[in-house]
């Protein structure tokens, strides 16, 4: 049990300062935004309570935040999606459910499965994230390129960690 | 009561969520005032600090470009000086300038920390503060052409607020004919800025300059922001709608000035007497 939260601590603050130095600069096309550290967020135990998740989920976006000078636009996004994870993982349950003590993972469900979970949730998040940021609806279809591009983008990567540390937090 | 208490506590998950988002919208709010959060931004010492550092690493691989940038600078400054020398022979040295209008605006260089150019508000991280005698609301430029205002400032850095920003207004000018309007960014093209409220009789075309203008509290008059690059006009419209393009890739900012305006408190309190007097 401690291990585990010594472990979840540390590739917690793997996963934000490689959000906040190295993949702030990349932005793809213009428009194409990757928030690599939504994938920590997702993969969190399933039994975690929505309290604990939508604490960490308020942490881990104020800490983005004040990087990216937006304060209070990823926490917003980051603790929505977590306030609707829990919901979300019970309605996509795959066969047999879930053991005790899982991460939702690619290993986890499959690819498929993991992708009906993992996109919905990145959406969500992204487009919370910059119709705030822009202040409303007045430039809606750019807006919505940019969220679909950066969910494309996002999807793609957390696919990729996914692949090359599949059995990270087992 | 008690089932008050009861109910809270079974949904308490429901309303966690909801303090803590409507927590998340006062900052965001908050953030958009002018003046914003003072400690929760990247002028943090510790967030600078990082940002600089992930800077630094990049400034290896950059050498070469801001080498050639700041050479083109020194050649047009040494260009500018040359100018001014050949003025002086001319000009009769008797006539002193007022003292007051020659220091009217003071310079300190400054190096981007950090830069945001793809979003909807752009900021700017530079690594001088307060030390170095900046205050919000001073004017940022850079060799080749307007940038934006200090938002918030602490000891050693301050936030810029990129003029590639959808809420930040400034006054401009055509310079080739005169005509005041505005410059608004729209928010999806880094490289494009638009201006606004240039009457009809006017006849822009394709390649003018637009500068600040004098009426704006920001930047001093003159600077750089771009040239028009399309021209477009609604018949049933009162004012054209013009597309500039920026002098200044906000990509490849480096080395900014900071403009300290001696005399810019002194402007505004004047106006602001005469506002007051009005009926």
């Amino acid at each position: 049990m401690n291990r585990g939260i010594i472990i979840s601590i540390i590739s917690f603050l793997v996963y934000l300062f490689y959000q906040v130095l190295i993949l702030q600069n990349v932005v793809l096309f213009h428009t194409a935004f990757c928030f690599l550290y939504v994938a920590y967020l997702l993969s969190l135990p399933v039994e975690t309570n929505s309290l604990t998740l939508m604490g960490i989920g308020f942490v881990m976006g104020f800490l983005v935040d004040m990087f990216y000078e937006s304060i209070g636009l990823h926490a917003f996004s980051c603790v929505l999606i977590m306030y609707v994870r829990n919901y979300w993982l019970a309605s996509v349950t795959p066969q047999g459910g879930y053991d005790s003590n899982s991460n939702p993972s690619l290993v986890l469900g499959g690819l498929q499965w993991f992708l009906i979970y993992a996109t919905p949730l990145v959406f969500l998040h992204h487009a919370f994230l910059f119709y705030l940021e822009a202040g409303g609806f007045d430039m809606f279809w750019f807006t919505l390129w940019k969220v679909i591009t950066s969910t494309i983008f996002t999807t793609v990567v957390i696919l990729i960690a996914q692949f090359l540390f599949p059995g990270r937090r087992r | 009561m008690e089932r008050l208490f009861l109910f809270i506590y079974q949904r308490r998950a429901f309303f966690t969520f909801l303090a803590l988002e409507l927590f998340c919208f006062w900052l965001i709010v908050q953030h958009n005032q002018y003046q914003g959060s003072k400690f929760f931004n990247s002028s943090n010492a510790v967030v600078a600090s990082l940002n600089n550092f992930s800077q630094s690493v990049r400034d290896y691989f950059l050498l070469r470009d801001v080498n050639t940038s700041l050479a083109e600078e020194n050649a047009t400054l040494r260009q500018q000086l040359e100018y001014y020398n050949q003025r002086l022979q001319v000009l009769d040295t008797l006539s002193q300038s007022d003292s007051a209008l020659v220091s009217r605006f003071d310079f300190v260089s400054a190096k981007v920390v950090n830069n945001q150019v793809y979003r909807f508000k752009n900021f700017i991280t530079i690594n001088k503060g307060e030390d170095a005698g900046i205050k919000p609301g001073m004017a940022v430029i850079s060799p080749l052409g307007a940038v934006g205002k200090v938002k918030i400032v602490s000891d050693h850095y301050s936030v810029v607020t990129s003029i590639l920003n959808i809420d930040i207004m400034v006054s401009a000018s055509l310079k080739r004919t005169g005509h005041f309007g505005t410059i608004k960014w729209e928010g999806n093209d880094p490289g494009i800025i638009n201006l606004m409220y240039i009457p009809p009789h006017v006849n822009p075309v394709i390649g003018d300059t637009v500068i600040t203008s004098g009426y704006n509290a920001i930047f001093p008059e003159g600077i750089m922001i771009g040239t028009v690059s399309d021209i477009q006009k609604n018949p049933e419209a009162l004012f054209y709608d013009l597309e500039v393009k920026l002098s200044q890739d906000f990509g490849k900012l480096w080395y900014l000035t900071v403009v300290k305006s001696e005399l810019k408190h002194e402007q505004d309190s004047l106006e602001q007497i005469i506002l007051d007097k009005e009926p």
